[in-house]
């Protein structure tokens, strides 16, 4: 392998791995639910573009094969990633948590808990 | 706006390009009988999928298509950054708010793009998007529809709402031509 690409395998690695733990640091550090989505749903998805980057890199290197398998995973996370995001804040407005007190735009907020709990009426006739 | 397709054979060509192209990935080959065993497949599968979906607008505009997401790529690895800074950041300072975007785009296949697309960019995430229209009979109007988002530091909303509308909407409006 030449020294170059060496490098550049150790870049993509480290650039992600470093954007993952950011992703991770935001989840601790932030006040509430709606704020911690954030790290998860970007600073990881870079992340972890960066890790598959690396790997790519690494496996074409080897004398006899090249490895385009990390692009598949590029595109399902790209896809995956907003709508588990949105999953998980839909639920949240469903349940009615709380955002810290001085997020703003509370009208909205509640205007979205209000609509969420209309559509589950009408699309969960059987569990209520 | 078309909702019908051209050829009923091929309904949806650009999966069926997708769908090639990402069989070929996963065997890693460009062996003859990858190839084509490739086609039958992304001929075979829309063919027999395409009439379980409900009817959506379909992609007019493919290159300005191809345009919306390389700018998306880039715009992934700008706000990335910008979101990294702000969590590792004083927490103290963030403004986070709730914002409600009115959209223009009424059908669910390009909102739930732009929803997609907002969530992985500028340091926002799709919360909502009402009224839900399954209710509604085919022939009905579609309502106006709110974009429930949530932003993790909010400067300025009326900015905010322009810049989603302008960079995001605009050019999907362009591709479904609606």
């Amino acid at each position: 392998m030449q020294h170059w690409m060496e490098w550049a395998v150790a870049f993509f690695l480290l650039l992600g791995g470093s954007f993952v733990l950011i992703g991770s640091i935001g989840l601790v550090r932030m006040p509430d639910f709606f704020m911690r989505l954030h790290g998860p749903t970007k600073a990881t998805t870079l992340g972890m573009g960066g890790i598959l980057l690396g790997s790519i890199f690494y496996f074409s290197l080897s004398p006899d094969s090249i490895s385009v398998h990390e692009l598949l995973i590029t595109l399902f996370l790209l896809i995956t990633a907003p709508v588990s995001a949105h999953m998980l804040i839909k639920t949240a407005l469903h349940h009615r948590l709380q955002a810290i007190e001085r997020t703003q735009g509370e009208q909205e907020l509640k205007r979205g808990q209000a609509h969420a709990s209309k559509e589950g009426n009408r699309s969960g006739n059987t569990d209520n | 706006m078309r909702m019908t397709p051209r050829f009923s054979w091929l309904p949806t060509p650009y999966r069926s390009l997708l769908l090639f192209v990402i069989w070929l990935l996963l065997n890693q080959s460009l062996a003859p009988i990858h190839l084509l065993f490739g086609v039958v497949l992304a001929l075979f599968i829309p063919y027999i999928c395409y009439r379980f979906r409900d009817p959506q607008p379909l992609v007019e505009r493919p290159l300005l298509a191809l345009r919306y997401i390389l700018r998306v790529f880039a715009d992934i690895v700008t706000a990335n950054a910008q979101v990294a800074v702000l969590i590792l950041g004083p927490v103290h300072k963030l403004h986070p708010a709730f914002v409600r975007v009115p959209l223009d785009l009424q059908h669910n296949l390009p909102i739930t793009i732009l929803a997609g697309t907002v969530s992985m960019t500028p340091g926002t995430v799709s919360a909502d998007i009402y009224p839900c229209t399954e209710h509604l009979a085919p022939d009905e109007p579609l309502p106006q529809r709110w974009l429930l988002v949530h932003v993790l530091n909010l400067e300025d909303e009326a900015e905010l709402i322009a810049t989603i509308k302008q960079r995001y909407e605009a050019p999907l409006k362009e591709i479904f031509k609606c």
